[in-house]
């Protein structure tokens, strides 16, 4: 066995450790462990080459950016933040559980692509989530705000990861099946996407309750405020 | 036919519109950067082409893009662009335009959503209109073209002004749209060189025999570690499972293999939550959000991940032995 290889995560962890351009650390990465498995450089510069371009989908978001960056141009975080304000009985828990609920049910139908933090999060989700937050706590500052927005974009990953499993005729459970066909075991998909339901299920509680203990932090803090102002 | 292609083409003629804006800003890094990137979108198609007929000097040309890119990205400063109107500007056009500004922002999801649930029954004179790989995001890019020109009828501002300022974001998030592509070709070059294969070895040495709890924990915390290097699940599980999940819990301590191979895989994805490596999800939506930290939205998801890792934890060892 060689074990020399591994020398690539090393590099890795202590690259982010002390900081380094990430872009920089993990191709340094990638050049280290292929060539100390041996790798000839043509082939090790072959092997990068290709695996870069065969994983351009990942890059397909910049494409919303134009439409995107017309739109708030035109003020569409502005008109966000403004209905928002106007919304009565809307909170910021219900805002973000709501999302949650409908990405997490997406997800459940294959449909990954429909969100995302280009398409949903920055244009609308984070904007609506920063004027419920002021309803509650007029004076947010810098560190809230991206609090608040850094919140908004984990509930839209985690509706997504748990919701996902559950699928299934896509990613996930056909590796699993797939694994196991080549082992020797039979399983159906459905089988395997049941048992992604508990987790789902559990997911959606705790991201759900967390959600509702920073709104309740926010409106102690408001709360506090208010009886400084008094005395 | 819609190809997945010709978005690839799409995001080429982005990037190097973008270098060529920065180029006229003499902002040389920069536009280096984006023009490079944009040749290797350009000429992917042409590069899988060659190396499928056997010929591998496009990917070694690929490869030396990529190193190259590395070496531009530690020069590029993630500085914003100014805003190209004021807020008042903004707020006043927002009071004007109204529910109609959510028109084309909805549209993004509207027409994927209807690509990818009816994309495979459209068809012009027998040809089926979308091609079959990649159709939700066949669909994405589709969408994006639509609702960019409904935003410019919305706002009645030209569709150059839009890209103009899809380049002033593109700017913004910089070398973060590249990791995503930087760690899934890592991914690759670390399976060829051995590394899952080295780090099972050395699992199962270390791992006391005998205990199924034992062997479930460190299935279930060698899947989130695993995803935390490696910044995805779907790397970790073929390695777990072949160095613990099948010959210890499986063969050994009769694991119910569906629930084992779901639940470890969820394990995963509350690794997925935890690191940087995982850049699609967590860097660049921190970037996308202008967050003052690229770690923020990690920060941000830690104690959700805990739980929901130490609920599957438990739920897995109430179901997987009975």
């Amino acid at each position: 066995m060689n074990y020399w290889p591994l020398l690539g995560v090393a590099v890795i962890v202590v690259g982010f450790v002390l900081r380094f351009n990430p872009v920089l650390v993990v191709v340094t990465a990638a050049l280290s462990s292929g060539l100390l498995a041996g790798l000839s450089v043509p082939a090790l510069l072959a092997l990068l080459g290709k695996s870069f371009v065969s994983s351009r989908m990942l890059l397909i978001f910049v494409l919303t950016l134009p439409a995107i960056g017309l739109l708030e141009r035109a003020g569409l975080r502005e008109h966000a933040q403004r209905w928002m304000a106007r919304l009565q009985g809307l909170t910021l828990a219900r805002l973000l559980v709501g999302y949650l609920l409908l990405r997490q049910l997406l997800a459940m139908l294959g449909l990954t692509g429909v969100a995302g933090p280009a398409q949903t999060v920055r244009p609308l989700l984070a904007p609506m989530a920063e004027a419920a937050a002021e309803k509650i706590l007029p004076t947010l500052d810098d560190a809230d705000r991206d609090e608040l927005r850094a919140i908004a974009a984990a509930t839209d990953n985690i509706g997504r990861f748990f919701g996902e499993d559950v699928f299934i005729a896509l990613g996930a459970v056909l590796l699993i099946q797939a694994f196991y066909a080549q082992h020797g075991i039979e399983l159906s998909p459905l089988a395997i996407a049941i048992w992604a339901l508990p987790t789902a299920i559990a997911a959606f509680a705790i991201q759900s309750v967390r959600v509702w203990l920073y709104q309740r932090r926010l409106q102690q803090r408001a709360a506090d405020d208010r009886r400084k102002a008094v005395d | 036919m819609l190809r997945i292609e010709y978005a690839y083409w799409l995001i080429a003629a982005f990037l190097i519109y973008t270098g060529l804006r920065n180029l006229r800003d003499r902002h040389l890094w920069h536009a280096a950067f984006w023009v490079v990137l944009g040749a290797l979108f350009g000429g992917g198609d042409a590069i899988l082409a060659q190396s499928a007929a056997g010929h591998t000097l496009p990917a070694q040309l690929g490869g030396v893009g990529v190193i190259v890119l590395a070496l531009l990205a530690p020069r590029l400063q993630r500085k914003a662009h100014p805003e190209n109107r004021s807020p008042e500007e903004r707020l006043q056009s927002a009071i004007r335009l109204g529910h109609t500004l959510f028109v084309p922002a909805l549209l993004i999801p509207l027409v994927t959503l209807l690509v990818a649930l009816f994309g495979g029954w459209l068809a012009i004179g027998g040809h089926a209109l979308f091609a079959a790989p990649q159709m939700t995001l066949t669909g994405l890019a589709l969408a994006c073209v639509v609702a960019l020109f409904a935003a410019s009828r919305v706002a009645r501002t030209p569709m150059h002004e839009g890209v103009a300022e899809g380049r002033r974001l593109l700017d913004a998030i910089g070398w973060a749209a590249l990791l995503p592509l930087l760690l899934a070709a890592l991914g690759q070059v670390f399976t060829r060189s051995g590394v899952g294969t080295a780090i099972a070895a050395i699992a199962t040495a270390w791992l006391p025999g005998g205990s199924a709890l034992a062997a479930l924990l460190a299935f279930a915390l060698g899947m989130v570690l695993f995803t935390v290097i490696m910044g995805n699940a779907f790397a970790a599980f073929p390695v777990m499972m072949a160095g613990i999940g099948l010959p210890l819990l499986i063969r050994q301590h009769g694991a119910d293999p569906a629930i084992l191979g779901s639940m470890g895989m969820l394990c995963g994805y509350c690794g997925t939550l935890l690191t940087p490596m995982a850049a699609d999800f967590n860097l660049v939506p921190a970037a996308l959000l202008e967050l003052r930290s690229p770690y923020g939205v990690i920060r941000a998801q830690v104690g959700s991940a805990l739980a929901i890792l130490a609920t599957t934890i438990v739920l897995m060892w109430l179901f997987v032995f009975h």
